[in-house]
């Protein structure tokens, strides 16, 4: 069944266009990379679909139902949560209270804080610290879990490896591999590509704002991949 | 000269400029809000008071019960109604459109009530005083304002740090974009900010109401020692708030003490020598 689908999808901020008539479709339970350069409109696809930017009602269909016209806050309690690019901790906020922010979606499921804490044990120890005193994983694994305390059916995951240190990078993506193992569809957004394909059934690749290429992770062509990334 | 009492007069003067002050200091944390029209809501407040005495007979201090659903209300509906859509462009449009507030509330109070002064009566408790050993008196009235303030801002901490509420006013004074992607709606939000906020100002419009004259306009002196709290105290504070009333106080009582026309302005200058050595406020808390 099909979960997410953009259609013909464009972005603007202000003036500049962002993002170019953009179809990509994502099906239930399925694990979708989307790739490209700096600049690419990785994260401009991801917040047009979690409601950040505006688009029209049918250029974003979710459940089949189309969510373009609605803002972020209703579109969580639809069930798309968002890991935003470089983990946006509240930091005034102690960890547990972070990942508490969560529940507003108010949305019922598999997760709470006692799950979360069984994914990211060392989220349990630090609960009480305020976000800014943990490191770029711990905050990683405190935004992940942020994320999924609103239960969301679909989890939009922006450069979960940014800044990161290589043994964190996995400890994260095994992580990762148990949410989607719960049932959760999960679009990442990653310039690391090797991690990006070994996490992920299908990719989308963006170049500038247009999809430059898509095809199952399984038979890609590196050389296809480099010539989308980079325009060649 | 009895520099004890005056030293505690100051002091309990501090509780009425922290009640003119929470609800600045709120608006401000929150949603970045400089409301102009601060000092005339408080006015505003006491004139609804006023209204409610004469119409019904009831007591100041129960009249209250009218007037905080009333000044919530007026809150929820301005910031849905109308601040709302000033806040994406800016610090200026808010400020132009408090302004703008403050204009209407004060000639339509000149319109309504005239240039008169007004007074709420509550009877004995105004002039009531505990002596003390020492030849020290404390009014009771002033007791009980500094008591009402400083419980006020412990009710406003555990709301903040306590409720799923208060997680989410800070979550969004952090970082309101990230807020509502967690699902928090902002605009909701910021409606109950300013309505809990007037909570607060209609408290200090009454009780300030009881002590002094008021007139139509008598908002922006209110604005400025409110203002002169907050900063003093810090922005994003509630405790500095309320130590920033006490400073102002102090050295009102203090500069009343040497010569009594020096009242206000010893009031400025502490506020500015505070400016000068600790720009930020005595407890710095909010983030830009």
């Amino acid at each position: 069944m099909t979960l997410l689908q953009t259609q013909n999808l464009s972005a603007f901020y202000g003036d500049f266009q962002a993002l170019f008539g953009i179809n990509v479709t994502v099906e239930e339970g399925e694990t979708v990379a989307i790739i490209g350069a700096n600049g690419a409109g990785k994260t401009t696809f991801l917040r047009a679909v979690a409601g950040a930017l505006e688009t029209p009602p049918e250029a974003v269909i979710f459940d089949g139902r189309p969510i373009g016209h609605k803002t972020a806050h209703e579109i969580v309690r639809l069930g798309i949560a968002m890991v935003p690019e470089g983990r946006r901790l509240f930091p005034s906020l102690s960890v547990e209270e972070n990942l508490l922010l969560g529940t507003h979606s108010e949305r019922s499921g598999p997760w709470n804080l006692k799950r979360v804490y069984e994914l990211f044990p060392r989220l349990h120890e630090l609960r009480r610290l305020p976000a800014p005193s943990l490191s770029g994983g711990q905050q990683q694994m405190a935004a992940v879990g942020r994320a999924l305390m609103s239960n969301p059916r679909l989890l939009l995951c922006d450069e979960l490896s940014l800044g990161l240190a290589p043994v964190v990078i996995r400890n994260i993506y095994e992580c990762l591999a148990a949410i989607v193992a719960e049932g959760t569809t999960v679009v990442l957004v990653e310039q690391d590509i090797n991690r990006a394909l070994d996490a992920s059934a299908r990719f989308y690749c963006f170049q500038e704002g247009h999809l430059a290429l898509t095809a199952p992770t399984r038979d890609f062509d590196r050389a296809a991949i480099t010539a989308a990334y980079f325009g060649m | 000269m009895n520099w004890i009492n005056i030293l505690i007069q100051g002091g309990l003067l501090g509780g009425f400029y922290a009640l003119f002050a929470i609800g600045l200091s709120m608006s401000f944390g929150i949603m970045r809000l400089v409301n102009i029209a601060h000092g005339d809501l408080i006015v505003l407040a006491a004139y609804v008071a006023l209204v409610v005495t004469q119409a019904t007979g009831l007591d100041p201090f129960l009249s209250l019960l009218i007037v905080v659903p009333v000044m919530f209300l007026l809150g929820y509906a301005l910031q849905r109604g109308l601040l709302n859509q000033t806040l994406s462009g800016g610090l200026l449009p808010p400020l132009l459109v408090t302004f703008g507030i403050s204009i209407i509330i004060q000639n339509g109070l000149l319109q309504g009530f005239g240039a008169y002064d007004h007074r709420l009566q509550v009877g004995a408790i105004e002039t009531a005083s505990l002596h003390l050993p020492g030849s020290l008196s404390i009014g009771v009235y002033p007791l009980v304002v500094f008591a009402v303030a400083t419980l006020a801002i412990g009710c406003l901490q555990l709301l903040f740090y306590r409720t799923r509420l208060g997680r989410a006013f800070r979550a969004v004074s952090d970082d309101a974009d990230t807020a509502e992607l967690m699902g928090i709606d902002n605009l909701k939000l910021y409606a109950l900010a300013l309505g809990i906020a007037m909570i607060f100002t209609a408290l200090a419009g009454v009780l300030f109401g009881i002590r002094t004259i008021f007139a139509p306009l008598s908002g922006p002196i209110r604005l400025i020692l409110a203002f002169e709290a907050v900063i003093i105290g810090g922005l994003g504070s509630m405790w500095g708030t309320l130590i920033g009333g006490v400073v102002l106080g102090l050295a009102q009582a203090i500069g009343a003490a040497l010569d009594p026309t020096w009242q206000i302005l010893a009031g400025h200058l502490a506020f500015l020598a505070i400016l000068i050595v600790r720009p930020s406020g005595l407890f710095p808390k909010t983030r830009d």
